[in-house]
């Protein structure tokens, strides 16, 4: 089982849990060095990013009221916006850094796995710092056994409330 | 000291208002927003005086649901109990004072406080008082059942509580906008529901701004180009604008009308929904009219409008419909909850789709509401000068709303805002001096 297996059927089954923290520590810093053509570039077509609302960490999108659930199409434009300097909540920049760790591959299936990982991120501008802790819930579409594209980009939160953060400006 | 709250003298002259209708000027003074002496006589004056909206009673459906939240600086239980009946408590024991309800939500039969393990029914009544025989003769255990909120009224689902027990009626506190309630109101037949999930989020600014933001038809362009650019980007027809007509529809309370480029789930179609659902569209507007007639079936599915109930309730009833309710915490830092409500029994690609609306636009991590937090959380740190820089303008369209043509008045209504900052005057001069008010 497993390992020795090549071919398409299982190809999920190969991956190192080593290639997938390379791939989330180069993700995370994407992110915070700004270069959102680059991060977008990780998704598939049909890939869906989410962060449910802080009372309801299991929400189901279309069911549930989340803060965040984009379509593609919706994460586009919202990269398109964060590039411009009227998106005025991150015009000028705040400066943000990215500690993901406890990177477990948590299910596989025959060309994608689920991934589960912490996060603390920093968010810092004009003097506050703001804090956002949860955990990723993620698909990855394996492409090689070094390389992914989200699936499913899932930031949960473990705040009671976006208190005193106020929003959700940067990329979580 | 500041003798007046209001004057139509344009120097001020220590007043936080000024409103001249001779020269059609109207102004706030900064200090309403800066001055935490303002701010602890506004608890007092405001909030401890009128009705505010508390919860949706689809938000505990079935006897011995209950949620907790903290409203005004109280701590308090939404509960219905065993006999069916909405109640709201104060979360604090009777006894000592330790809340009796330590969850957010939940079911049960009874409230136990942890402390002296006190209990009581979900209905309010003391169940059980450990050693309830070593009190003395005058102890009776009426005395300590769970203390109700001294005025609550359910509004068309919609409940609203009042710390004033002398306060007027619900109907009579909201004048002109229970009309506009029900508008909302009468979009589900079967009723309206909170939809799961709450964006519970703030700002490091005056609960005001947020009010006064939400209703402010002015920075929509400029502010929120990058949302524009992205719905035309994604095709929708903005080309109509976004302007209206501003209302004062009395007691401080207003609302904004406008017919925007989106869709209203109840009920306007547009384009990018296809063919089908304008099919299902047309039917549930044919539904209202046969419910209401024409004319009421207009205001309920054809207008979009942003309703203010007086002081911090915000009902924008757009491409979804939210419920946003303001918690002023300290003078420069307020809580804000936003549910979703929609009509009981939607059909479930009817309920995504509103979602999915209500997310992009809506919220604190839509591509809009950040930058509002951004623009009035800036006029917060800006109003640190506010002893130099002393007011703030709201002129706009003093004598020019009823005059000239829709087409030259977009954005140009601030009747809305000057109907909130002239209630809330009125109720802030209506104790006296301000205390502590020290102007310069």
């Amino acid at each position: 089982m497993g390992r020795g297996v090549s071919g398409i059927r299982d190809v999920a089954a190969v991956v190192e849990r080593t290639a997938v923290e390379d791939f989330l520590y180069r993700e995370a810093d994407v992110l915070d060095r700004w270069r959102l053509d680059d991060w977008l570039a990780l998704f598939d077509d049909d890939a869906t990013y989410e962060v449910p609302a802080t009372d309801a960490p299991d929400g189901v999108a279309g069911r549930d009221l989340f803060l965040i659930a984009d379509t593609m199409p919706v994460l586009r434009g919202r990269v398109t916006r964060l590039k411009s300097v009227n998106a005025f909540v991150e015009s000028p920049k705040s400066r943000t850094r990215r500690i993901v760790g406890n990177v477990r591959i948590t299910g596989t299936a025959a060309d994608s796995i689920d991934v589960a990982a912490n996060f603390l991120i920093t968010r810092i501008r004009k003097g506050v710092t703001d804090t956002y802790v949860g955990r990723y819930d993620h698909s990855l579409r394996v492409v090689g056994a070094t390389d992914f594209r989200f699936r499913r980009r899932r930031a949960v939160l473990d705040h009671d409330a976006l208190r005193p953060q106020g929003k959700i400006s940067i990329i979580l | 000291m500041a003798d007046t709250i209001i004057t139509d003298d344009l120097s001020g002259n220590g007043a936080l208002v000024i409103d001249n209708r001779d020269k059609g000027v109207f102004r706030v003074n900064r200090a309403a927003m800066a001055d935490p002496a303002v701010f602890a006589t506004e608890r007092r004056r405001v909030f401890d005086r009128v009705w505010l909206y508390f919860g949706h009673e689809s938000e505990v459906p079935n006897p011995g649901d209950f949620r907790t939240r903290t409203l005004a600086g109280r701590p308090l239980i939404l509960s219905r109990g065993d006999d069916g009946e909405v109640r709201i408590f104060i979360n604090s024991c009777p006894h000592r004072g330790a809340e009796i309800c330590r969850e957010t939500a939940g079911n049960g039969k009874a409230f136990h406080c942890l402390y002296h393990a006190w209990s009581f029914r979900n209905t309010g009544e003391v169940l059980d008082i450990p050693g309830e025989d070593a009190f003395g003769g005058a102890f009776d255990r009426r005395d300590f059942h769970l203390r109700h909120v001294p005025r609550m009224e359910n509004y068309r689902g919609f409940l609203f509580i009042c710390f004033d027990p002398d306060a007027v009626d619900l109907t009579t506190y909201l004048a002109g906008a229970g009309e506009y309630l029900d508008y909302v109101a009468d979009q589900g037949p079967g009723g309206m529901e909170v939809i799961r999930g709450t964006q519970l989020y703030s700002a490091r600014a005056n609960w005001k701004l947020l009010v006064e933001n939400s209703i402010d038809f002015y920075h929509t362009v400029p502010l929120h180009k990058t949302y524009f650019k992205f719905l035309e980007d994604i095709g929708a027809d903005i080309s109509g604008g976004v302007g209206g007509r501003g209302y004062d529809l009395g007691g401080g309370h207003a609302v904004v009308c406008f017919k925007a480029g989106w869709g209203r789930p109840v009920a306007r179609w547009e384009p990018s929904w296809g063919e089908t659902e304008r099919t299902r569209i047309e039917a549930l507007r044919a539904d209202l009219v046969a419910r209401y007639g024409e004319r009421r079936t207009e205001m309920v599915a054809d207008w979009d409008r942003n309703l203010m109930l007086f002081p911090n309730l915000l009902i924008n009833d757009i491409m979804a419909t939210v419920i946003r309710q303001v918690n002023p915490i300290s003078h420069d830092y307020m809580e804000i909850t936003q549910w979703a409500l929609a009509p009981k029994g939607e059909p479930r690609q009817d309920r995504a789709g509103r979602l999915h609306a209500f997310n992009t636009f809506l919220g604190p991590g839509g591509l809009a509401t950040p930058d509002d937090i951004e623009a009035f959380e800036g006029a917060q740190r800006g109003f640190g000068a506010w002893r130099e820089v002393s007011w703030s303008d709201y002129s706009r369209g003093y004598f020019g709303e009823a005059g000239r043509p829709d087409s030259e008045k977009q954005s140009s209504h601030e009747i809305q805002i000057r109907a909130f900052y002239r209630r809330w005057s009125t109720l802030m001069a209506a104790g006296g001096n301000l205390p502590g008010w020290g102007g310069a």
